[in-house]
């Protein structure tokens, strides 16, 4: 009995099919060790930056005022955001934490009650709850006298630096002695140091708008303010606007572009259109030859004939995109219904009005939704190529990270690249709804 | 007469409805060629080249290529067989992130099931997140972690893995939407936890479609990973930039990498959808069987 029992196919199959399900999470936990060992994930721990990390982290929602004085000729002392040139504080305009000395030099209050002097000659005096400890720069290094320095403190006779409780570091070489405080938020954000809507309130700047004698006499204060905001020094807002335009001109060049060259050729891949087996077959294998260079090979390519720009990219998208719609369409082509064509032959209808009144109807949703679903995602892939071949807000976000400080540029490309892929989605979703339901 | 009169009217609101018809679809189709044809300008007016200087000059540079490698064609299979452990590596970020990506996305999925989720009230929260993992280019996570991680495998990997999760983990619930809930109800009448019902009632009739979805991800995760190298995350694509860097003289360099990657994309795709065509087909036939 149980013999019969055990040889029944059923039994086998269950079997069989136990046997199956343990052994794919197994497979699957093996390969996934196998990888971890392959990547060093052990080893990763120890190759991180953390602090790289960190001054990202720190940066994605907070900026540093710096507070320099050149010890090296002048004295002068400057306060400027992140050290920009073009983001320098005017002496009568400075942050309220800072305070001119009748002798030339800065007061400047820290958080949790700390404060720094710089005084008229040159002397750093860095107050805390504990202590207060003179630092003088000097012409070969700095003398300081710091017996037991408290942690955070760091002393050599070349160099002076503090971290502070807040985000707050002095640091003070024989060149230059430096401040630095971090406050909350984009610095900036809306309006340069050069416009003279900065540093006013909400409340102030709708009053502006709306009435009050204009600050600049040529144009109004809300063309005024928008002016200025797009002509923000710092962000450049209407050079990202531009970009993020670039980026989604590349993805439309590219996907409706593959979608008008894509359709016709489809025809000679399906196999009830294609005259001959042998074409079918040619353009089968174009399809795949297209898709498998892949968009980052023709990007190469092309970008040695085209040069860097939105074209370059546009095109190598579009290249790789005739590959996928060919595919795509000619499998549309291929599962219509022959009855409508078969109608049209009866009346006596040449093939192109076959095409365009039996088979274009039928297929017009499917390419359509196609499109649409490729239009979002290939938003998302222009970024990227935008990254290589020089276009697009791939570009200012690949820029912003070379430059590994401007971090606040980068959340904020971020943000916009999302946001943008977020709005083509639903775009593309809302026209794909509307077409083919009506 | 009344009635050929009215049948006439219908005949005029007809015709006067199809010409409004067509005028409203070719002035689409007008609104579309203008933005074609002006975006194209845009985009070739913002290009450093322009596009018909460019057009003459497209063959110079993979013919080129070709020449010189085809001039140096024996030392091709040496470079090819230098080149594999970066492909490795490459097919490696790929399939830990797919893996990954599609473990985290049919989590994800199930949560954001109506019907299945063990907290129906987060399932909104849940789709939210789907959505933002699946707007976040791989680049922009990849180039973050690069500079936190160092550059390698893993940055590239966990970039795409997240990306997978959301555009898994839409798909995934879109298949388990249609499963069938009356296994999971005879579970429930047994007291089955709500692990113990998605496991033995939902998994196994989304199987055979969630791997077809992971094996097209897979796919489209090759090319990601290529693409992700050459920014700086190891694998084929920065041996690619490495080589065409070199540019001419170790153009043969340049060829075997293009060879390669060309292969390695084209047999991917040609292997992932005939096991998805297989496994579509398996599903088919296993439906069958259950009948008998």
């Amino acid at each position: 009995m149980m013999a019969v029992l055990e040889a029944h196919p059923a039994h086998r199959l269950i079997g069989r099919k136990r046997l199956f399900s343990l052994a794919v999470p197994a497979v699957v936990l093996a390969y996934l060790l196998y990888v971890a060992v392959a990547f060093d994930i052990a080893g990763l721990a120890g190759r991180a930056r953390w602090d790289n990390g960190a001054a990202l982290l720190q940066d994605f929602w907070s900026y540093k005022i710096h507070v320099t004085r050149n010890n090296r000729t002048d004295g002068g002392i400057e306060a400027s955001v992140e050290g920009m040139r073009n983001a320098t504080f005017s002496t009568d305009n400075q942050p309220d934490w800072i305070t001119v000395r009748p002798d030339g030099g800065r007061e400047i209050a820290l958080p949790q009650g700390n404060s720094v002097t710089f005084a008229g000659d040159g002397l750093v005096t860095l107050t805390t709850a504990e202590a207060s400890y003179d630092i003088r720069p000097v012409s070969d290094g700095i003398e300081t006298d710091i017996p037991n320095p408290p942690e955070g403190f760091s002393v050599s006779d070349k160099r002076f630096s503090a971290d502070l409780p807040g985000g707050a570091r002095l640091t003070v070489t024989r060149s230059r002695s430096e401040v630095f405080r971090r406050q909350p938020g984009w610095e900036l954000f809306f309006f340069d140091l050069s416009s003279p809507f900065h540093g006013r309130s909400l409340t102030e700047l709708v009053g502006l708008a709306v009435s009050g004698e204009r600050l600049d006499p040529e144009r109004s204060n809300i063309a005024g303010m928008a002016r200025d905001f797009w002509r923000n020094s710092i962000w450049h807002h209407g050079d990202v606007a531009w970009a993020i335009f670039e980026t989604i001109l590349m993805a439309f060049l590219g996907t409706f572009g593959a979608g008008l060259i894509s359709l016709p050729l489809a025809f000679m891949a399906a196999s009830n259109f294609a005259p001959m087996r042998i074409v079918r077959q040619v353009f089968r294998r174009f399809f795949d030859f297209l898709r498998g260079v892949d968009a980052l090979i023709w990007t190469i390519i092309l970008s040695r004939a085209f040069g860097p720009g939105p074209l370059t990219g546009s095109l190598a998208m579009l290249l790789t995109e005739t590959g996928t719609f060919g595919k795509l369409f000619s499998e549309a082509l291929e599962n219509i219904d022959e009855k409508p064509v078969e109608g049209l032959r009866s009346t006596g209808a040449g093939p192109l009005p076959r095409i365009r009144w039996a088979v274009i109807p039928q297929i017009a949703p499917v390419i359509l939704s196609q499109l649409l679903y490729y239009l979002e995602s290939n938003t998302r892939s222009a970024t990227i190529i935008g990254a290589i071949t020089g276009g697009g807000i791939g570009l200012l976000l690949m820029q912003a990270m070379q430059t590994q400080k401007d971090w606040e540029h980068v959340t904020y490309y971020i943000v916009l690249i999302v946001l943008m892929v977020i709005f083509m989605d639903w775009l593309s979703g809302r026209i794909r709804a509307r077409l083919i339901r009506g | 007469m009344t009635s050929t009169d009215s049948s006439a009217a219908i005949a005029a609101a007809y015709r006067s409805q199809l010409s409004r018809r067509r005028s409203y679809s070719a002035l689409l189709w007008a609104i579309f060629a203008l933005l074609l044809i002006s975006g194209f300008r845009l985009a070739d007016k913002r290009n450093a080249g322009g596009f018909w200087e460019g057009l003459s000059q497209v063959f110079d540079y993979p013919s080129e290529l070709i020449a010189e490698a085809a001039g140096k064609a024996g030392n091709l299979p040496g470079l090819i067989w230098s080149a594999l452990p970066a492909l490795v590596e490459t097919l490696n970020i790929a399939a830990a992130a797919t893996l990954t990506g599609a473990i985290g996305g049919g989590i994800m999925a199930l949560l954001s099931t109506r019907g299945l989720a063990p907290w129906p009230r987060l399932v909104p929260l849940f789709r939210r997140l789907l959505d933002i993992a699946r707007a976040v280019p791989e680049l922009v996570i990849a180039l973050v972690l690069i500079f936190v991680l160092g550059g390698g495998p893993v940055p590239a990997a966990l970039a795409i893995g997240f990306h997978t999760v959301g555009a898994l983990g839409k798909l995934f619930s879109e298949v388990a939407e249609n499963a069938s809930l009356k296994p999971v109800e005879g579970l429930e009448s047994v007291g089955a936890s709500w692990l113990q019902r998605v496991w033995f009632g939902i998994i196994p009739q989304v199987a055979p479609n969630w791997a077809s979805y992971a094996m097209l991800r897979f796919e489209i995760n090759i090319r990601a990973s290529a693409i992700l190298g050459f920014v700086g995350a190891g694998g084929i694509g920065y041996e690619l930039r490495n080589a065409i860097s070199w540019g001419q003289g170790r153009y043969d360099a340049a060829a075997a990498i293009f060879i390669l990657l060309f292969a390695t994309i084209v047999f991917f795709d040609q292997l992932t959808s005939m096991v998805r065509e297989h496994l579509v087909r398996g599903q088919e036939r296993g439906e069958a069987g259950g009948r008998i």
